[in-house]
């Protein structure tokens, strides 16, 4: 039998939480969970990469990828079953990176994070050119159906909601898995020193190119989860300021832990929010102390309370 | 390694945070009618669009809650019920944007929403208001694709016009007001509106006046901000009309940069948001230059006793004369109001959602701007004329004005139901009725 171990038991329970709250919350709060959720699968394919030492500054291209493959797919396709949607998102993204991650793992630091800034770009250039995509506007997302079933209205969200913690819920597993696995820990030491890895005899290259295909994957789930529930795609998605998003928001939460960028990316949204709500014509400024705040005194993220209390307690 | 962690004590936490901030927002049902206004407060619409629609949606809520405004609008607030604005900035992407009109729906319990001036915002926005059952009012953003793409609306309306109008209204003046018109250069910003504006202005000039060339299309990123070479390249085309629908710092850079290098001094420039900067070029525009307003707005509004006491009122609080977005703005919120008081609520009594988007359909009211009717789009779309004018600054009293004006009516430039915009221009406009 498959054995748990805390951290398991914990995500597991965290899901099971998640599903029932979202019968009792608002709808409000639930979409915006279901944003975050999603938005948060796209820091978790930034923190892999980040775990070995490449930041990626354009995980927008593939979280963009995800979403118009789901509003294509309605559009122009006729396909309008969430899986169906998903798969094609997470196919046409896993190929894209197939052949951009051969030229992207033969670069580190610097030229990766700006190589990967450039070709989100390029895909953003691309959109806002072509007309019949909606140029800067974008366009709608048709209703999507879940195995034949068509939610209207409240339903619907609800249940994009649910998917999205079910799905987020089980690729979180997967991720604990593989960051506690030997592989997993490979990436640390490919970080601190990619020659000796290669003197281990493992290849820090086609490590970094799993890693790169994974975390596209991963992102355009996520983009197609947040097309699915905000029902409009437009290339915003692809711009700079949303993968840079994303990469602060893998940095408020910190790269230890695989809840720490659904926790990020919650409150992320929730500071966000209530920002706007108090001052209108300053909210940056107050997600912008905020954030400040937190980099200062938690160099090491969000999960360092978590992780620090622990140890001290051990 | 070792095994840190829970997810569980941050998740509650921030469930905990969250629940306890929203309950206020919860109970405060105070019995005033509360709308949510969205515009821009910050980055690069703010200052020419946002900013003004904001000032002038001010103006005209506090006016309407002391009961100041001149027949037929004197009754206090709306339907004699107090009017409290929840105020959202339309920055930061059409996917927050519905995140915030969901918090506005639903959190803060609006009982209606007025806002938005980007185009990819309304579009987005529409589909989730039609889902809320939310009344709201568009009132600046132009895409002819929001009733074209949002077939059978219900609670959606737009007190604004078309971006079409402002680009067909504009080759009618130029053909009209008899100029040289053998070729025209284009210079847009590089997104949708820019697209959208010059796909409609070409066709339309070229149904009006066959033959006429293009000289150059120039294309430069927005917010760029200096327009050295587009000025050059569109110079050596040597056009005899320039068409442009720049709008905020990018127009206004675009018209101090071509002034000082003469690019207005032996042609005419056509700028379809123009108005917007009536008063700050302070004579550093050229005299002639063609402004529009995208309607008949700020300097080009009639005269009416509900414009002259908009005018006057919105001067007393701000110092300077109310822009064509602070019309717009001011145009949605009587809009709503006369709405709401034409479904027979009783007096001091807020209206279901359904009665008042009920009453809105096909309604006609008195604006700012003059009568306006919802009459496009199965009655959610205002139809109203556009106006242009040529930029005049007086030395002297350090005042600019609009010289040579012409108007043309809401039939002769608005496109009927059934037809797109760029299939009604194609057509040869079938059906205007011009005077």
């Amino acid at each position: 039998m498959l054995r748990l171990d805390k951290t398991e038991t914990w995500l597991l329970a965290a899901t099971v939480i998640l599903l029932t709250a979202g019968f009792l919350l608002p709808s409000w709060l639930t979409f915006i969970l279901t944003l975050a959720f999603a938005k948060a699968l796209v820091v978790q394919g930034v923190v892999i990469q980040m775990r070995a030492g490449l930041v990626s500054f354009g995980q927008g291209l593939f979280f963009c990828i995800g979403g118009y493959a789901v509003g294509m797919g309605g559009a122009f396709l006729d396909v309008h079953d969430v899986f169906a949607l998903i798969g094609l998102g997470v196919a046409v993204a896993v190929g894209v990176a197939a052949i951009i991650g051969l030229l992207m793992t033969r670069y580190r630091d610097i030229f990766f994070a700006m190589l990967s800034l450039a070709l989100s770009m390029i895909l953003f250039g691309v959109i806002v050119k072509n007309p019949t995509l909606g140029s800067t506007d974008g366009f709608n997302v048709h209703a999507p159906t879940l195995l034949g079933w068509a939610p209207q209205g409240q339903e619907q969200k609800l249940a994009i909601f649910v998917l999205t913690v079910l799905i987020a819920g089980g690729l979180a597993l997967a991720l604990n898995r593989y960051m506690k696995s030997g592989l997993g820990g490979v990436n640390e030491a490919i970080k601190e020193n990619e020659i000796r890895v290669e003197f281990l005899g493992l290849s820090p290259r086609w490590i970094l190119y799993a890693n790169y295909l994974f975390a596209a994957g991963i992102s355009a789930v996520g983009g197609a989860l947040t097309a699915l529930a905000t029902g409009h795609v437009d290339p915003e998605m692809a711009f700079w300021t949303t993968s840079g998003e994303f990469v602060f928001i893998a940095l408020l939460g910190g790269t230890t832990h695989v809840a720490a960028p659904f926790v990020a990316a919650v409150l992320f949204a929730l500071v966000r929010t209530y920002a706007l709500e108090l001052a209108p014509h300053s909210w940056q400024m107050i997600l912008g102390f905020v954030l400040l705040a937190i980099i200062i005194f938690l160099p090491k993220g969000l999960w360092s309370l978590v992780a620090g209390k622990r140890r001290a307690a051990a | 390694m070792r095994r840190t962690t829970s997810r569980i004590v941050p998740t509650a936490v921030a469930l905990a945070a969250s629940l306890a901030f929203a309950a206020p927002a919860l109970a405060a049902d105070n019995g005033k009618f509360r709308i949510g206004v969205v515009t821009f407060l910050s980055g690069g619409a703010a200052g020419p669009f946002g900013v003004p629609s904001l000032n002038g949606a001010k103006v005209l809520v506090d006016a309407l809650n002391e009961g100041k405004l001149p027949a037929p609008y004197n009754l206090k607030g709306i339907n004699g019920v107090e009017i409290e604005t929840v105020i959202v900035d339309e920055n930061g992407g059409a996917t927050k944007q519905v995140e915030e009109f969901r918090n506005l729906a639903e959190r803060h319990k609006v009982d209606a929403v007025i806002g938005y001036i980007s185009s990819g915002d309304c579009l987005a926005i529409a589909p989730v208001a039609e889902e809320l059952k939310m009344p709201t009012v568009f009132f600046d953003c132009g895409t002819s694709r929001l009733f074209e793409e949002n077939k059978a609306p219900t609670y959606v309306f737009r007190t604004g016009l078309d971006a079409a109008i402002d680009n067909i209204g504009a080759a009618r003046y130029l053909v009209d007001s008899g100029r040289k018109l053998d070729s025209v250069a284009s210079i847009q910003q590089n997104y949708a509106w820019g697209h959208d504006s010059w796909a409609d202005f070409s066709a339309a000039i070229q149904q009006l006046k066959p033959g006429v060339k293009v000289a150059t299309e120039q294309l430069p990123k927005l917010f760029q901000g200096q327009y050295g070479a587009e000025i050059s390249a569109i110079s050596v085309s040597r056009p005899d009309v320039i068409h442009s629908s720049f709008w905020g710092g990018d127009m206004e850079a675009l018209v101090l940069q071509g002034a000082a290098r003469g690019l207005f001094d032996k042609r005419a420039a056509v700028l379809t948001c123009g108005e917007s900067a009536l008063d700050r070029f302070k004579g550093q525009a050229p005299n002639g230059l063609i402004l529009g307003a995208r309607g008949p707005f700020g300097a080009f509004a009639p005269q009416n006793p509900l414009s002259d006491w908009f005018r006057t009122a919105y001067r007393g609080k701000n110092e300077i004369e109310p822009t064509y977005p602070a019309f717009k703005m001011a145009q949605a919120i009587l809009g709503l109001k006369a709405a709401v008081e034409k479904t027979g609520a009783k007096p001091g009594t807020i209206p279901a959602k359904e009665a008042v988007a009920k009453s809105f359909k096909g309604l006609n009211f008195e604006s700012v701007s003059g009568t306006v009717q919802m009459a496009r789009a199965g009655g959610h779309q205002a139809l109203q004329g556009i106006a242009y004018g040529e930029y005049s600054f007086d030395a002297k009293s350090g005042k600019a004005t609009l010289a040579n004006v012409r108007h043309y009516s809401g039939e002769c430039v608005t496109p009927p139901d059934g037809t797109t915009a760029a299939a009604w221009i194609k057509a040869g406009f079938p059906g205007a009725q011009c005077k």
